[in-house]
């Protein structure tokens, strides 16, 4: 199985500038898991532990948000195309 | 002068100098301008604003731009003290913020965009651009033409006319995506990423998010310098209530206003209310939706601020509700035939869920009270026209008009005109 994986700018750093990488995997969570062989590092900017993405990282199969399919369970076969999108926050800030 | 002494991100404190970029490179999380309030002490006072132009950019101090380029006339606008609403509801110091009339595009968006593009020409961009729901797209594409800027709005296929004409009339490009907003928002994102515009809700929003504090200030400004205890404010991709949070906690760090502890609440249509779902939940975990609201303006099922609004209404002890497609239609209503002010679905789920909120006895019914009216509902007609019945039409003969009056009052007395004094012919 093989997977393109679209990484967005602020992680192009680890994937020597390429937009689009392929891994292989069954889920996502193995092919994001899988990443890290080819741009290390990157693991640390997705997940915050075992099984959990960071929250401000949003991941889709084929323009899906995998919160509404099975999260890092959802299956993924050949041709299938992952993105990962960082998500768009304002914040507050600290007031003082 | 300018107090702004670059970005730092929200959630790992990373900083970056002032620069069109809106994620943290180390953690994602996002971006957020940091101002040195020491050096405001003293300098940004009640007078100095006071002195300022009737416009959001009295509070320029408290903004990340050095010049501003557009918004000459928007913000700074009604505070209205309620009477009729406010005795149909029983309340007795009820106010309504109006950006229904806020100039040139009559919403809220007004005040991000202004900030946004004044932002975007100080950086040099020619082409600027928006993921809307309606509003921002209309207030980015007539501030880009009054600055002379190429224009890119993305909008959901399905919008209301007005929306969709009250952007096309300023001639931008328009992109209509098949998909929800969060569809929209999505590639937007990864069109700033190839393209290098200034989407201002995308790779601006650090300074984009910032001009929603001014519908903030001016509450308490025009209150008289003091802050409301409860403020409800509608949430869709959470930009406005977070920063009128911050607005409030930054005249309380100057010293211009006393920390009577202000209340935030948020508002969200039953279609489409991840944020509210989480308050109730008590988790600050949001779980996107796909809305399903006639209130199409907030229906946001991926709320960008979602994490940051539950934040600020569970620090400021505030809550969350939400209202259906009938509350939010009768609360238009309500709003029109009491206080003159016809507001589109995202005003009516805001004056809903503030009614919701007085009846749960979470907001007292003797205490200061700000409903934040954000649209315009001439620019959505398609919520109201089934509820209205459309009049038939008469000759122009006074029979005819009597005729309808006796039929619309039947056998009552239809009303009278008071005696006119009489002529005195000299």
């Amino acid at each position: 199985m093989s997977v393109k994986v679209r990484i967005p700018s602020p992680l192009r750093s680890y994937t020597q500038g390429a937009d689009v990488v392929e891994v292989p995997g069954n889920s996502v969570g193995e092919v994001l898991n899988a990443l890290k062989e080819k741009a290390g590092g990157i693991e640390t900017r997705l997940f915050k532990g075992p099984n959990q993405l960071n929250r401000f990282v949003n991941v889709y199969v084929n323009d899906e948000d995998i919160r509404f399919l099975k999260n890092l369970e959802t299956p993924v076969k050949d041709g299938d195309e992952v993105s990962i999108v960082p998500a768009i926050a304002g914040g507050i800030g600290d007031v003082k | 002068m300018s107090y702004v002494v670059g970005l730092k991100c929200k959630e790992c404190g990373n900083r970056a100098p002032v620069s069109p970029v809106h994620v943290c490179e180390a953690c994602f999380g996002p971006y957020e301008v940091e101002y040195d309030y020491g050096a405001m002490k003293g300098k940004v006072t009640r007078e100095s604003i006071s002195a300022g132009p009737k416009s959001l950019w009295r509070y320029k101090d408290l903004l990340p731009v050095s010049e501003p380029k557009t918004g000459f006339n928007s913000g700074f606008t009604p505070l209205r003290k309620s009477q009729r609403l406010a005795n149909e509801l029983g309340c007795t110091d009820l106010w309504i913020k109006d950006d229904s009339c806020n100039y040139p595009t009559y919403s809220y968006k007004e005040r991000v965009v202004s900030v946004a593009i004044s932002k975007a020409i100080e950086f040099g961009f020619d082409t600027v651009g928006c993921a809307s729901t309606g509003n921002l797209a209309n207030s980015t594409a007539a501030h880009a033409a009054m600055a002379g800027l190429r224009c890119f709005v993305m909008i959901p296929h399905d919008l209301e006319q007005g929306k969709v004409l009250g952007s096309l009339i300023f001639g931008p490009t328009m992109v209509r995506i098949r998909g929800t907003y969060d569809d929209v928002n999505r590639l937007c994102t990864e069109i700033a990423d190839k393209y290098g515009w200034a989407i201002v809700n995308v790779n601006l929003r650090p300074y984009y998010t910032e001009g929603a504090k001014t519908y903030g200030f001016e509450i308490a400004e025009q209150l008289g310098w003091r802050l409301p205890q409860h403020t409800v404010v509608p949430t869709a991709g959470g930009t406005i209530l977070p920063k009128v949070y911050k607005a409030y906690r930054e005249f309380i760090e100057l010293g211009l206003v006393e920390d009577n502890h202000p209340k935030i609440y948020s508002a969200q249509a039953a279609g489409c209310d991840p944020v509210v779902k989480a308050i109730h939940k008590g988790i600050d975990i949001i779980e996107p939706q796909k809305p399903n609201t006639m209130a199409k303006s907030i229906a946001i099922g991926n709320p960008a601020d979602g994490y940051y609004v539950w934040h600020a209404v569970k620090d400021s002890g505030g809550w969350g509700e939400s209202a259906s497609d009938r509350e939010i239609v009768d609360a238009i209503k309500l709003l029109a035939k009491t206080e003159g002010i016809w507001t589109e679905p995202a005003g009516g789920t805001t004056l809903a869920v503030a009614i919701k909120l007085i009846q749960q006895g979470r907001i007292p019914r003797n205490e200061s009270i700000v409903i934040s009216i954000t649209g315009n509902g001439l620019k959505t007609l398609e919520a109201v026209q089934g509820d209205l019945t459309y009049p038939e039409v008469i000759e122009a003969k006074l029979s005819e008009f009597d005729a309808m009056l006796h039929r619309q009052h039947g056998q009552q007395k239809p009303p009278i005109r008071a005696a006119r004094p009489e002529v005195s012919v000299v």
